[in-house]
């Protein structure tokens, strides 16, 4: 018994070396593309890169629609989220279908969809009231129509691990649903709003496609962070193209650091 | 409050129970027994409102509350294994159904301590439910529902994770909560000591149906 122990143990080397491999390798490629920004460019870099007004701007209006977008993302994320977990209806494979499209569709084609749906009646008549593209309101329209998706797929995993009972024990001592949803389910759910809103706010920073094509990439107006890397690139400054990429790998790695603080891990409580 | 149950029937998923009845006289203690899955815990929600009856009625002191939400029936619920609110500490559960209930802040918080010394769990009122034992957490949620005074009281199995000691002072404790609260009682279990040391009435629920077993 024990020699085939042993012997089963000695074979289980060759697919944990398997495993570590392949797992080496994936960690290897992230560290050595941080490592080949951060010996690319030098700390006066930097420093001049955050000097430029245009990019302080681009920083400011990068960090306020991500944090209006996460919020945003957040109140519609978790009724979306709680109304997919606990409810039964007609027609909900559909609806659960049509919520993962923003994170199927390429992104350009989402900001492009944005755009034209701005050209429709309806939505000439909203450009009327409040200008949105090519300005601000298009930056977070074109961050949350993809970032919500994120946001809701969180959610309904948070919702999906609570259990319902306490929610329907709630109900024989004197609440409707909406408020045992209130008082029992959403406090458990803090953590996973927490975490669906940090996700939010990273997907928000780190968006391109749609505000490229919905909102330009017009300086001092409509520049986001991704923006910036791109018309740095384009008119062949890698130097400040690098220096604004570390600003932003800076906010993830902080990001990633706070989720872990908080115990957070997407769809976890 | 009496507990009228007349001919009901229940489906949930493959599962039904047809032709169910029960009368339990005002201030009485019923114990319902039966086979793990013969359907008692669903019974015993249907009567909470918790799963709608596909026919019969059921009628509480003189008042059909068949189709009437939970929160309307006046019905205290001690599920199995208490499930209580983990973000709640154990205060906030006494207060969970005066509050709902609106009741003046004074008389909640006077109930809180009343119930809070009958079951014996002054020292716990600011824990949360993480790190209660069995016992413990059984008080909490026998407490959160007798806060609102209901008439009628339903408890699922509540004795049946606890050791042989916590379970002497849980009899002590129901039979106390009977002595002093005119509440009548639903109580699911397993067990045949719980029966012979609670009940006034042993009903057995069968594959055939449900009948009512003498008292030794």
């Amino acid at each position: 018994m024990i020699g085939t122990a042993a012997k089963r143990k000695a074979s289980n080397r060759p697919f944990a070396a398997c495993l570590a491999t392949v797992a080496g390798a994936y960690v290897l490629l992230i560290l050595a593309m941080l490592l080949a920004d951060a010996t690319f460019t030098s700390w006066a870099d930097m420093k001049e890169a955050l000097a430029s007004r245009e990019i302080r701007y681009a920083i400011k209006l990068s960090f306020v629609s991500s944090t209006i977008t996460a919020i945003l993302s957040v109140w519609f994320a978790v009724p979306i989220g709680y109304l997919l977990s606990r409810f039964e209806f007609h027609g909900k494979p559909l609806v659960d279908a049509i919520l993962d499209i923003p994170i199927v569709l390429p992104p350009m084609v989402i900001g492009l969809s944005l755009l034209i749906l701005f050209q429709t009646p309806i939505g000439r008549a909203v450009e009327g009231v409040i200008p949105i593209t090519y300005e601000v309101p298009s930056v977070i329209l074109a961050q949350f129509a993809v970032a919500c998706a994120f946001a809701i797929r969180t959610m309904v995993v948070t919702f999906d691990q609570i259990d319902t009972r306490p929610e329907r024990v709630a109900l024989t001592l004197g609440c409707n649903p909406a408020q045992a949803f209130w008082h029992v389910a959403l406090p458990q759910a803090l953590r996973g709003s927490l975490a669906a809103g940090l996700l939010a706010w990273a997907r928000a920073l780190g968006e391109f496609g749609p505000i490229l094509v919905f909102s330009g990439a017009t300086r001092m107006r409509t520049e986001v962070l991704p923006s910036t890397v791109f018309l740095e690139l384009s008119v062949g400054n890698i130097d400040r193209a690098v220096a604004v990429s570390l600003i932003m790998v800076t906010v993830a790695v902080v990001l990633l650091i706070i989720g872990r603080v908080l115990g957070l891990q997407e769809g976890r409580r | 409050m009496s507990i009228v149950i007349e001919s009901l029937g229940i489906r949930a998923g493959d599962f039904h129970l047809e032709s169910v009845s029960i009368r339990v006289e005002s201030g009485g203690y019923a114990v319902l027994m039966g086979r793990t899955g013969c359907g008692k815990t669903t019974l015993l929600e249907t009567v909470c409102g918790l799963n709608p009856a596909t026919s019969g009625r059921i009628v509480l002191g003189g008042v059909d509350v068949t189709a009437a939400a939970p929160a309307a029936r006046g019905v205290g619920y001690v599920p199995q294994d208490g499930v209580l609110f983990p973000t709640m500490t154990v205060k906030d559960h006494l207060r969970f159904a005066p509050r709902m209930h609106r009741w003046p802040k004074d008389e909640t918080e006077a109930r809180v301590a009343e119930l809070a010394g009958a079951l014996g769990i002054r020292e716990l009122l600011d824990r949360k439910p993480k790190g209660l034992s069995g016992g413990e957490r059984q008080r909490v949620a026998l407490g959160r529902a007798l806060a609102a005074r209901p008439a009628v009281l339903c408890l699922d199995e509540p004795l049946s994770a606890l050791d042989e000691h916590t379970r002497a002072e849980m009899y002590e404790l129901l039979a106390d909560v009977r002595r002093h609260t005119p509440v009548t009682t639903l109580h699911v279990t397993h067990s045949r000591e719980e029966a012979d040391r609670l009940a006034d009435h042993v009903f057995r629920l069968e594959p055939t149906g449900l009948a009512e077993v003498a008292r030794p």
